[in-house]
């Protein structure tokens, strides 16, 4: 048996098309297929699953998968902080190319790797690639530095909540959206197709690779996406990073909490430009005098609210949660329930395992002399019920989303959340545990709050929203 | 084991901030989940990878070093210290800390309270902290002598070596003569005299010597960093294998890097003959000379390597190492920018540490055998255990070791056996080597007996 593990997202479309023409015959490897597990007619041994990119390089070096196709930024985010990874890197699939940029605020005036170095104080990074962002301040011998990992929307985060980011972009991109632009290149990438170091040593894999091999001598010459030209560019408000110290900086969430976010606000009285934003602006304006408005990703606004970054955010309760027992002394208030998106935080089992609850599980844990595997988003929440239901020798296997689709080969045990449960039911898994329900909240900074300057606009805020929030 | 951990968690963005705490509380749960969870289970419990336990043996030779160590410095004049195993990354990232390659193998992560995302590292080197602690709080002192036995953490990928490292080092911050250099090399060698080691080999090297060729060698800024820092991690063939721009430098070179200098001489010849033209280099050549000048007055041995510069960027003037074959036990040298570099004020200083894994292993058994002392197995009835409690501990004072007989195991390698009775006589003190047997009456009488029979302690040994 092949196990391969293939990319969901950016990278799916060009994938498919390649295996198409390698006539693997997957069925269902297309977007919005919600099919995880797929069988190729002409290779009857070779299984595939479909995993948040991010997921793949880490698949691969574990040994849970003998193949795998991503991203080469991915694969050397990986690299750059564990080189002895059992990863080995094949073959450059000539798709989906890009590179990966340090850039920064045109208005802030930092155009070159010197000039950061030379800045007074802590210089913040905002990245999806926290390794690869510490390695070049490592490089760069910054003295003080700070990472901000990021879940996505690192472009919005200069000139006012960072100095510089690691963003992705196309290859000899001059300008970025929101008026950034590149100081250094980190890294060119491209598709990748990477193996197991084991399984390539010792694994008879050469007719799944020879019929990829064949294609790509045929598909050379074709344009790149890189060579692409980009459409308009989203330029955004600015607020100058000497901001009166009155401004509140207020973060809305991206994603599916969008619509009821808006409803909110508007319920509230307060008008939003450009929210949720077709083409994917980040920085919306509204009606509210001397507050800054940013859109962000919800599993990283806890963290930016404690630092100071923001002053409030609207976010879920499941990922202020997962802050808290990473960092408790964090200095985060909640505000307010918002009461809208209502999820349950479960934990889960695949309906093929005999046992049914916790008690049960540690048995056969113990039995298996295996260390049970945990995966979840939420790695601190899946740490801490672990370590509270003294599950043994047990991992946290963190994962990107699409998190059911690990059980039941590649985790044991998942903490994910859920609405009606019926995703968890489709994917054959059982839920034995709720941990606690979660809903939409405003967060505040503790300081922020209680500061003579921002404390004023802060309440009126919470208390228009406070109104609106119970009027539903 | 647990390297499978990290490199799920690795590729993670937020979720890398767990990753040690991760580790080490998994590991200390892992304790405790067997003990209450599955119990009766055979569960093998694996020290962490890259780590050393340091059985009773060992440690007696952790301590015999340890003290030795300690007494050497404080006859020097040199006060202890120590300094916290958690420091802030900062300390050790700009110019002129660690390199790149170094910092690539520090143990960070962000605190419990790290939402600033400042991380903090299990201490990767003794000196720094020292420095911080002197910029700290003892920089109006001027001088100060300081002395410190620590453990420094580093990771090391095979998992062969041990990530935990101990060492004793010595700081002389605020003199900047060759005078203190020796102090120091002086200082160390004394140290491995005490513990009886023999055959130690002195290299001597000079930074800012090397960092002046390199000036001279017309590299760009960039360049010289890069080369400086491969040739401080240890690759010295970047040396061997630079083109000079300028030809009458390529003999300067090989005369200084391929030949190994035994006295002043080497150095001197080369300054006649080259430093004319290469002015970057004679201030440090004239220190060089002055400091090894002042060794071969002492009648000390040494060898010049140039190559042998392996050690932290910090350092800008003598470097010195001490071998015994081919095993590297310690290594020092002057870093006089380190501190202004901080943040202090521009005071010169050097140090030097010494490394206690592979001294231990190096040490001979006989340089162990102290003189025991004198072991009393003390036997009480169940009747007399208040007395059998108190006769120990006016032994213990006296300078004896006394302890009880438990579950009928009886300690190897001691000399005496006391019975403690409910009724007359109250002790019995029976002499394991002469087989001798006294009954007495009181405590007084005890010690007395065992101080007449003291005559040869080592009898046992």
């Amino acid at each position: 048996m092949i196990k391969i593990a293939l990319p969901k997202g950016r990278l799916l479309a060009e994938t498919a098309a390649l295996l198409q023409k390698a006539v693997w015959g997957l069925s269902g490897y297309q977007e919005k297929a919600r099919l995880y597990r797929l069988k190729s007619t002409r290779f009857p041994n070779l299984l595939a699953k479909v995993f948040h990119e991010k997921d793949i390089p880490i698949q691969v070096a574990i040994g849970n998968y003998d193949l795998g196709i991503c991203g080469l930024d991915w694969i050397e985010e990986l690299l750059i902080k564990y080189p002895s990874s059992a990863l080995v890197k094949v073959k450059n699939l000539g798709y989906a190319e890009g590179a990966l940029y340090m850039v920064a605020s045109r208005s802030e005036g930092m155009s070159t790797v010197e000039e950061v170095r030379a800045k007074e104080g802590v210089v913040r990074i905002a990245s999806e690639y926290p390794n690869l962002a510490e390695s070049f301040a490592l490089n760069l011998r910054l003295r003080r530095f700070s990472i901000f990992p990021l879940w996505g929307g690192a472009e919005v985060y200069p000139p006012e909540n960072a100095e510089v980011a690691l963003i992705p972009g196309r290859t000899g991109e001059k300008s970025f959206d929101y008026d950034l632009v590149p100081i250094t290149k980190v890294l060119s990438f491209g598709a990748f197709l990477i193996a197991n170091k084991n399984s390539w040593e010792t694994k008879e894999m050469s007719e799944v690779l020879a019929s990829i091999e064949d294609e790509l001598t045929v598909s050379k010459g074709q344009p790149s996406l890189a060579e692409v030209t980009k459409a308009s560019q989203i330029v955004g408000r600015h607020f100058s990073t000497q901001a009166a110290e009155d401004v509140v900086r207020l973060a809305l969430p991206d994603g599916h909490q969008q619509l009821p976010t808006l409803r909110l606000l508007n319920r509230a009285g307060i008008q939003i430009s450009d929210y949720p934003s077709p083409k994917g602006n980040r920085r919306p304006t509204s009606n509210l005098d001397g507050v800054l408005i940013k859109v962000i990703r919800p599993q990283d606004m806890p963290l930016q609210v404690a630092n100071g970054n923001f002053d409030l955010a609207i976010t879920g309760k499941d990922w202020l949660l997962d802050h808290l027992y990473r960092f408790p002394p964090s200095p985060i208030v909640e505000l307010l329930d918002l009461k809208f998106g209502k999820v349950k935080i479960v934990a889960v089992l695949s309906k093929d395992l005999s046992v049914s609850d916790i008690p049960s599980l540690r048995r056969l844990s113990a039995e298996r002399h295996q260390p049970l595997r945990v995966a979840s988003e939420y790695v601190n929440i899946a740490d801490k019920y672990a370590r509270d239901n003294h599950l043994g020798m047990y991992r946290v296997v963190p994962t990107w989303g699409a998190s059911e689709a690990f059980l039941p080969e590649d985790a044991d045990l998942l903490i994910e959340n859920t609405q009606t449960g019926r995703t968890l039911t489709r994917h054959n898994l059982k839920i034995i545990d709720t941990l606690f329900e979660s809903t939409a909240c405003l967060i505040g900074n503790a300081n922020s709050v209680s500061s003579s300057s921002q404390s004023e606009r802060i309440k009126s805020i919470t208390e228009t929203l406070r109104m609106a929030a119970e009027d539903v | 084991m647990f390297i499978v951990l990290l490199q799920i968690e690795s590729n993670l963005g937020i979720r890398l901030i767990n990753t040690l705490i991760l580790i080490v509380e998994q590991l200390g749960k892992l304790v405790y989940n067997l003990q209450t969870i599955t119990k009766g289970m055979a569960m093998r419990v694996n020290r962490c990878k890259g780590t050393r336990d340091l059985s009773p043996e060992e440690m007696a030779r952790f301590r015999f070093i340890e003290e030795a160590f300690r007494d050497c410095c404080l006859k020097w004049g040199y006060e202890e210290v120590k300094t916290p195993t958690l420091e802030y990354l900062h300390l050790f990232t700009s110019t002129g800390t660690l390199t790149p390659g170094m910092l690539g193998k520090v143990y960070s992560f962000l605190d419990w309270d790290g939402w600033s995302g400042e991380r903090v590292v299990l201490r990767p080197d003794g000196t720094i902290p020292v420095a911080r602690l002197y910029i700290d709080s003892m920089t109006d002192k001027g001088l100060a002598k300081l002395f410190y036995i620590t453990n420094i953490f580093r990771f090391e990928e095979t998992g062969k070596e041990t990530r935990e490292r101990w060492q004793g080092g010595a700081e002389l911050i605020g003199a900047s003569s060759p005078l203190a250099d020796i102090e120091l090399v002086i200082l160390a060698l004394e140290v491995l005299k005490k513990v009886g080691l023999e055959g130690i080999e002195l290299k001597l090297s000079h930074v800012g010597l090397i960092r002046g060729l390199l000036l001279e060698l017309g590299l760009s800024p960039e360049e010289q960093a890069k080369i400086f820092a491969q040739i401080l991690d240890g690759n010295v063939e970047v040396l061997a294998r630079i083109k000079p721009g300028k030809p009458e430098l390529d003999e300067a070179l090989s005369l200084l890097l391929d030949l190994k200098g035994k006295s002043a001489g080497f150095l001197r010849n080369f300054k006649v003959l080259f430093a004319q033209n290469l002015p970057e280099l004679e201030p440090s050549v004239d220190n060089f000379i002055a400091i090894v000048d002042l060794l071969e007055a002492l009648g000390y041995d040494y060898q010049i390597d140039l190559t042998s510069g392996r050690g932290f960027e910090y350092y800008t003037g003598l470097t010195f190492q001490f071998f015994i074959g081919e095993e590297k036990i310690g290594s020092g040298g002057r870093y006089d920018a380190l501190i202004p570099l901080m943040g202090g004020r521009n005071v010169p200083a050097s140090g030097f540490a010494l490394y206690f894994d592979p001294l231990m292993n190096l040490i001979k058994p006989v340089a162990l055998t102290e003189p025991l002392a004198q072991r009393v197995l003390i036997k009480a009835e169940p009747e007399a255990i208040e007395q059998g409690f108190n006769i120990a501990s006016c032994l213990h004072e006296a300078g004896y070791v006394a302890e009880f007989k438990l579950e009928g195991q009886e300690p190897a390698n001691l000399r005496w056996i006391l019975d403690v009775r409910s009724e007359a006589p109250l002790f019995v003190l029976t002499d394991q080597v002469s087989q001798k047997r006294f009954e007495v009456q009181a405590t007084s009488e005890v010690l007395r007996l065992l101080g007449e029979e003291d005559g040869d302690k080592d009898s046992l040994a």
